[in-house]
């Protein structure tokens, strides 16, 4: 598929030369390529999961009879910290970023991301700080205080270990690495959409990214500040979150929170995206009330960012505060409840193909609704203060993130992967995976509600016998097993399918967007042949132009004038990934005090800037035309 | 497509055997309110719930409707009508959620203000200073001048005021069947009323992540009529230090209790200012024999557990404070043990004679043996 690479544009300097592999392990280390790139962001997002589950099953292990001592309380801290940390920054959120990168250029009709090299370093920031977290486990113990990491718990004196360092430099960097990923898809959706596609023709998962990394560019800097801070207290013994010395630590809740709602939003959009294009999809319709929802989801960014404090009604902050932010979330009921209606009135009517997409959309759809029920009820103080920091909160957050985020992503999975690989997914398999996973899942979660609200706080390594927890704990520690076998299900579905699934071909759903008009996988350069827009469900519309009234299109040539001198193709580059690496060595450095490793790591990362900046254009112009490649 | 309602039918099948099988009360659930507290945050509970009904109905019945009518037949490629939007339909589905978020809000601002208000102690309220300790409670009666640990006594039909404080990290106060919780925060003064209608002793636990033996952070309510609480307030003014010399066991667990080092910590009688014996920042021990629980909320206050709770505290409670005193080989260890909790069950409890009238000077004299 490799073609022969013209007119090389000449590096400006000997030094810094662009590496030019295009198969094999340093094409990978290399790329930035930006479906290379979200390949990489899923296959690390799903191998945190998997870390992220083995911590959640040992809980519940521990959890599954009253007074068992499975693991010790201080193990125990470490593993829901890390599975909150890993699911939130490491895995669900890069998730949804990683099919953003592979697929937004695509269905925006781009050939890439606006910065490819500073794609690959936020995928390289995210994954090296990841891993720089994981190496915690092993340097003397993993964060323990709750991915929240309330103050003053994490003070030196509070918390002498690493753990919380670890903590706080390893999501300083994977923030970096968003936030600049954030900027990247924000620059691309803005400048690179496909000739004729306005905003309003702009399908909606790339619409919602783009809100998503607007939310990611405001929310990050809260975050940001308070890690700042908190590292500043550790390392030099400043007081910012030290009540011995006045401090009021209720300052870190509100940091955190002013960064934690909208967080919870920019992991759920990305899902409100793909359900848009999957329903839609296979019930052969548009979306129901596109600009509705598109409105609709701005409206949740934006309210997104007044509703910090519902996380904080226990906080004592007094009846005014108290009803303002309830309020507040309530209204984020609304929209929320609007986009529901909208993706039911998109079925309505419709031709329904019940692939596992599909079954995974409407799974997301319960299970979001009762999660949006919970949320109204967890947005009520009074009755807030019985449910709020037990399991019942557990089951509420899970339902719109487990079952709202994470079973959306398999769905994505199951919908794009023979766009991916060029091979389809076993329905069967799939579907029997589907009802493991949407069977165990509500036999975890559903009953945490109840055991929340007969007294069972989070957070606490084990619970009395006898005031009527067992059974809920028991049945949710025996889903465990069930949607254990699911995902083990849709793990070898995966593997087999990547070698043995059948031929997918380029539109396998009759889909509606543009990426499906290239092949499976796509070539590097994406499309042979510059797509040309002239409606929403693009693609759709050249399938099908009489059915929404639009001009067919001739898309072979459509487009042509505006490749006149070929597909510029960016070169690779070595500095994203050795940037990447000084930073994490500069952490290591920082975390241990070991001043010359930071310094020099320092430098070192000031060096690979240099190179980034010196190491020339690179790259050269495809001309699939002359390659006589098929698209 | 049987297979699928299967599937579906499952876990609400699953779910109403569990239901039937087992009752929403218990010793720490917000079902079981006894105050009016936990009583109006149960109903607004209930009301949301029975919103939510219809809502549930109207989405799973509009999917299920879909799922059956709008499949598509093998066999079948025609292309539905590809509609766009309807802005009546969207302006009447933009309502309802405006309308049944109206209805939850106006109750929820009612109860905030009527439960979140900030009030002075006055009239018949009482006053409790409740501050948070890794990983056990302090109250102290600011009116009658004393403190206690881990157990709150309150008397029935009448408002308690809390106030709440930390001494080291985050913690919530949280007794379910009261109401809910208020955290504790270093240097914030926070507040909580609850108030019981009903006698008899109720759970409470930490419920804010505070490390260490935070799972194992529990406390009693103590709800008792108005001549018993004045009672157990009276026994307070007057502590006994002394244990009847009837009882040799507790005799010794009283040299015990000093010379083993307990009273660096742990104050029996009364902690002043100015005195070196115990210390304000661990349980005051005070009329131990009154207790219900020992080791924060844990287990029965009764000669074996208490024994046990002296003899090995990390083995009950991972990770607290309290040190072990004897070797594991030490031939002495389980009498000395019992020999303590004997005597600290013996103080306050009905048994005993008062004893010592001044707990500071009492204390001195238990502080000199």
């Amino acid at each position: 598929m490799e073609s022969t690479s013209q007119a090389v544009e000449p590096a400006h300097s000997k030094l810094f030369m662009r590496p030019t592999w295009t198969t094999g392990f340093g094409s990978w280390l290399t790329t930035v390529d930006h479906k290379k790139i979200g390949i990489l962001y899923m296959l690390s997002s799903f191998t945190f999961m998997g870390a992220a589950s083995v911590e959640a099953f040992i809980m519940r292990l521990q959890l599954m009879r009253p007074g068992q001592q499975l693991v010790s309380p201080d193990v125990f801290n470490q593993l829901f910290t890390m599975h909150g940390v890993t699911m939130v920054f490491l895995a669900i959120m890069p998730l949804g970023i990683g099919f953003a990168n592979y697929f937004v250029p695509l269905m925006i009709g781009a050939r890439d991301l606006a910065f490819p090299r500073l794609n690959a370093f936020g995928y390289w920031v995210y994954a090296l700080g990841g891993l720089m977290i994981y190496s915690s486990f092993f340097l003397g113990g993993a964060p323990d205080v709750g991915w929240v990491a309330y103050a003053p718990l994490t003070s030196l004196s509070n918390n002498p270990g690493f753990g919380v360092d670890f903590y706080v430099f390893g999501l300083f960097l994977s923030g970096v690495g968003t936030t600049v990923t954030a900027m990247n898809l924000i620059v691309t959706i803005v400048n690179m959409r496909a000739p004729g596609m306005t905003f309003m023709r702009m399908p909606v998962f790339p619409w919602l990214m783009l809100i998503t990394s607007f939310m990611i560019i405001f929310a990050f800097p809260p975050l940001t500040i308070a890690f700042l801070e908190l590292i500043v207290d550790r390392t030099f013994g400043s007081l910012f979150f030290v009540p011995a010395a006045g401090a009021l630590p209720i300052l870190w809740q509100h940091l955190f929170w002013i960064f934690g709602h909208p967080e919870v939003y920019i992991i759920i959009m990305p899902a409100f995206g793909m359900i848009s294009e999957m329903i839609p999809t296979f019930s052969r319709k548009p979306l129901f009330g596109y600009p509705v929802m598109i409105l609709a989801s701005i409206l949740i960014a934006f309210m997104g960012f007044a509703v910090w404090t519902h996380h904080m009604f226990t906080t004592g902050l007094g009846p005014v505060v108290n009803t303002a932010f309830s309020l507040t979330s309530f209204i984020i009921g609304i929209p929320t409840g609007v986009k529901i209606f909208n993706w039911l009135g998109t079925l309505w009517g419709g031709s329904i193909r019940f692939t596992v997409p599909l079954l995974y959309s409407l799974a997301f759809i319960v299970t979001f609704t009762l999660g949006g029920i919970t949320g109204i009820m967890v947005a009520m103080p009074t009755f807030d203060a019985q449910v709020h920091d037990t399991y019942f909160v557990v089951a509420h957050f899970h339902y719109v993130m487990g079952g709202g985020a994470l079973l959306t992503f398999l769905g994505a999975l199951y919908y794009w992967f023979p766009k991916m690989t060029g091979r389809l997914l076993d329905e069967r398999v799939g579907k029997i995976a589907w009802g493991f996973i949407v069977v165990g899942f509500h036999t975890i979660f559903f009953p945490q509600h109840i055991a929340g609200m007969m007294g069972m706080p989070r957070r606490i390594q084990t619970y009395p016998d006898g005031i009527g927890l067992e059974i809920w704990n028991f049945a949710s520690s025996f889903g465990t097993f069930i949607m254990g076998v699911g995902m083990i299900l849709v793990l070898g579905s995966v593997i087999y399918g990547l070698r043995r699934g059948p031929r997918a071909g380029n539109d396998p759903w009759d889909a509606r967007t543009l990426e499906w008009a290239t092949t499976s996988p796509p070539p590097y350069y994406n499309f042979k042949t510059q797509p040309v827009v002239n409606s929403l469900d693009a693609f759709w519309a050249w399938k099908h132009p009489e059915s929404l009234n639009v001009d067919p299109i001739d898309p072979a040539t459509a487009g042509k004038k505006y490749d006149a001198h070929g597909i510029h193709i960016p070169g690779q580059s070595w500095y994203p990934l050795l940037a990447s690496a000084a930073l994490i060595v500069g952490s290591y450095g920082l975390i241990y005090d070991n001043w010359i490793l930071a310094i020099v790591s320092g430098f070192a990362f000031i060096f690979c800037i240099f190179g980034w900046a010196f190491e020339g254009v690179g790259g050269h112009h495809a001309q699939p035309e002359l390659e006589g490649e098929a698209v | 497509m049987p297979i699928r309602w299967l599937w579906r039918a499952l876990p609400v099948t699953v779910l109403m055997f569990l239901l039937a099988g087992c009752s929403l009360d218990g010793e720490q659930s917000m079902f079981s309110p006894v105050g009016p507290v936990a009583q109006e945050q149960l109903d607004l509970f209930m009301w949301t719930w029975y919103l939510s009904i219809p809502v549930m109905l109207i989405v799973g019945g509009v999917m299920a409707f879909v799922i059956v009518r709008y499949r598509r037949r093998a066999g079948d490629d025609s292309i539905p009508g590809q509609t766009h939007g309807n802005m009546l339909i969207e302006i009447i589905w933009t309502t309802v959620p405006v309308i049944i978020v109206i209805l939850v809000a106006v109750p929820t601002v009612r109860s905030i203000f009527n439960l979140q208000t900030f009030i002075e102690a006055g009239g018949e309220d009482v006053q409790v200073n409740v501050t948070g300790y890794q990983w056990w409670w302090k109250f102290e009666y600011p009116e009658y001048g004393f403190t206690t640990a881990n157990e709150l006594h309150v008397p029935v039909g009448t408002r308690f005021v809390l106030d709440l404080d930390s001494a080291d990290v985050l913690h919530a106060f949280w007794a379910p069947r009261l109401g809910g919780k208020v955290d504790l925060i270093p240097n914030q003064d926070n507040q909580l009323w609850l108030q019981a209608n009903e006698e008899g002793v109720f759970h409470g636990q930490c419920a804010e992540l505070c490390l260490g033996a935070h799972a194992y952070m529990r406390f009693r309510v103590v709800v008792e009529s108005q001549e018993e609480f004045e009672a157990w307030v009276e026994s307070f003014q007057q502590p006994t230090i002394e244990v009847v010399s009837s009882d040799p066991l507790a005799s010794q667990g009283r040299t015990l209790f000093a010379s083993k080092g307990c009273i660096g910590c742990h104050s029996v009688g009364n902690y002043a200012e100015g005195v070196s014996y115990g210390q304000p920042n661990f349980p005051n021990l005070t009329n131990f024999g009154q207790r219900h629980t020992v080791g924060a909320g844990l287990l029965e206050a009764n000669l074996e557990n208490v024994a046990a709770w002296i003899m090995d505290p990390q083995a009950i409670k991972p990770g607290n404070y309290m040190p072990t005193l004897w070797q594991e080989d030490d031939p002495n260890r389980e009498e000395e043990a019992t020999a303590i909790a004997a005597y600290l069950l013996s103080l306050g409890s009905d048994e005993v004679v008062a004893g010592g009238a001044d707990g500071a000077m009492a204390a001195k004299t238990v502080g000199g043996n």
